[in-house]
């Protein structure tokens, strides 16, 4: 296959690919809390971009409607809530700290590096336009999780973890062009419901800490005094 | 292949490199030009770089008291490989024997050669801005280098060759391919070339301030022809970014052979390419605000994160398996 010989189409859908894997190394990079939250909202736009653009190449009309639940959901209640929550919380300026920006960032790359290697005979059994997609979207996954890791505070940990949903839904998307549209709603129902949950729970460990840190959770209160 | 004792090639390569030097102050005067209307400035005319050129042309040289046969030598050296790597720039027509001579790699050393006698000049004098500004220059440029040289392979990998004129060849014979590795290659290659031509971000070319600049601090000690020639240099290298950048991201345009037509369109092109990147570098200089200096770090790794990501996405994207 040559990038080539595809359709301006499918070359769109390659392009658009790259950049969600660009808005994950951004969350990745980035220790503000609200623009973290605009990535990931620009990261669930250009995934129902993508999905959509599937949808019309591939002429399956059930990926018109995973591509809007994404848009609804991802792109725009989710950052919606979460933006509610820090408002709330006041939390507007607060910063994450990232220890080594850059390690982390090479660390990346090496996870991209290593899910390439790893897809490579999955990517055999494909013969669709998305097949290169499969390594990226496990990269994804990946990178998502490399967030969670390094992150200290909880909100920036709930969008590494919606960042991962975002990745699993990509390798559907690329793999198998979508899942059984019981299931997606399925798993669209359990987001919500986590989003909601989680700011439950910011509020629980702001009463109790003062502050949204999680690595305080592990102090014990009788130690402190 | 371009046969490289070919006369008429290297007369036009003579033609090409004399535009670039003569033009690139009118490229600086512009940018000045279009920064003070926007900042409600009172703008100097476009034709100042030149008048101040003249002026220290003009004008006596003071040699501080111990300098060497180093400080004495850079402007003519820096000066020299920056003209050098003027000609290697497909300016106005693609297929020059001078680029056939030297490839961007070499290009890139060009830039660390000059950058080398430069912070040695800065160092010989023993003035403290002088130990300054180049270990600042000496930081960026390393965490620059790599991040450029990262965005040249990933073209390189994509034209086959890090020839600059079979580079932009090979992307004008393809047509409009949306590529996502050129895409990151490109915005790599603009935060190297704003690192790298001190910019606002990350240098203020327009202040004297000791606790923020770098290559001003650098030069402090030059003065009359050695300061005009050293000034000259770095509005050139500002200019072959630009035509870089224009050229290789955008080639359409440039003169694939050679005729009065072509060649007319060809300046018309680039000449409206950089007009497009000289807004935009003014407008960002004007919203954007300088970066302490221990954030340049990080600043330059995205542009490597970026760069690499070019090259990832080539290979992951574009290739297959």
């Amino acid at each position: 296959m040559n990038l080539t010989d595809l359709p301006l189409g499918e070359q769109a859908i390659l392009m658009l690919a790259g950049l969600v894997l660009f808005t994950s190394f951004s969350l990745l990079a980035q220790p503000r809390i609200v623009a973290a939250i605009r990535t990931f909202a620009w990261q669930g736009v250009l995934l129902s971009v993508v999905t959509a653009l599937v949808a019309y190449d591939t002429g399956l009309h059930h990926l018109y409607l995973s591509a809007l639940l994404t848009l609804l959901m991802k792109a725009i209640f989710i950052p919606w809530l979460l933006h509610k929550l820090v408002h709330k919380m006041e939390f507007q300026r607060e910063q994450d700290v990232l220890h080594h920006p850059v390690l982390v960032l090479m660390g990346g790359a090496a996870l991209v590096i290593f899910c390439y290697s790893i897809a490579l005979p999955i990517q055999k059994l494909s013969i669709s336009v998305t097949q290169p997609i499969i390594a990226l979207s496990m990269a994804m996954v990946m990178l998502a999780m490399l967030m969670l890791i390094t992150r200290h505070k909880a909100v920036s940990q709930v969008i590494g973890f919606m960042a991962m949903e975002n990745g699993l839904f990509f390798a559907a998307v690329s793999a198998t062009h979508g899942m059984p549209m019981v299931v997606e709603l399925g798993i669209a129902f359990d987001v919500f419901v986590a989003a909601i949950i989680f700011g439950v729970f910011f509020f629980h460990i702001k009463d109790s800490f003062d502050s949204l840190d999680v690595d305080r959770l592990s102090s014990l209160s009788e130690s402190d005094e | 292949m371009v046969n490289i004792l070919n006369i008429q090639g290297w007369l036009l390569v003579l033609i090409q490199t004399s535009l670039f030097i003569l033009l690139s102050p009118l490229l600086a005067g512009w940018i000045k030009w279009l920064k003070c209307h926007l900042q409600n400035r009172r703008a100097p005319s476009l034709f100042q770089p030149y008048l101040n050129l003249w002026r220290l042309f003009n004008k006596e040289v003071l040699l501080p008291q111990n300098a060497s046969l180093i400080f004495r030598m850079t402007p003519y050296i820096l000066s020299g490989v920056i003209l050098l790597a003027a000609s290697v720039i497909p300016f106005i027509f693609v297929r020059v024997p001078s680029a056939a001579t030297a490839d961007v790699i070499v290009l890139v050393g060009f830039f660390a050669l000059s950058k080398f006698f430069q912070s040695l000049a800065a160092m010989d004098i023993g003035t403290s801005f002088g130990g300054l500004g180049a270990s600042r220059e000496m930081t960026i440029s390393a965490l620059a280098e790599p991040a450029m040289l990262m965005s040249v392979f990933t073209l390189a990998m994509i034209a086959g060759s890090t020839n600059l004129s079979s580079v932009i060849e090979t992307l004008l014979s393809q047509g409009l391919v949306l590529r996502p590795s050129l895409l990151f290659a490109f915005a790599g290659l603009v935060l190297v070339a704003i690192a790298e031509t001190g910019r606002i971000p990350v240098d203020n070319p327009a202040t004297h301030l000791e606790l923020t600049m770098i290559h001003e601090a650098m030069i402090l000690e030059y003065s009359g022809r050695m300061l005009a020639l050293i000034e000259w240099a770095s509005m050139t290298k500002l200019m072959i970014y630009g035509v870089l950048i224009c050229n290789v991201f955008f080639p359409w345009g440039i003169a694939e052979s050679i005729s009065v037509g072509n060649v007319f369109i060809a300046f018309f092109a680039i000449a409206g390419k950089l007009f497009v990147l000289s807004i935009c570098l003014a407008i960002g200089e004007t919203v954007f605000a300088k970066m302490r200096l221990f954030r340049v770090s990080i600043y330059l790794s995205l542009a490597f994160t970026l760069a690499l990501l070019g090259l990832l996405s080539h290979i992951i994207l574009e290739v297959g398996a």
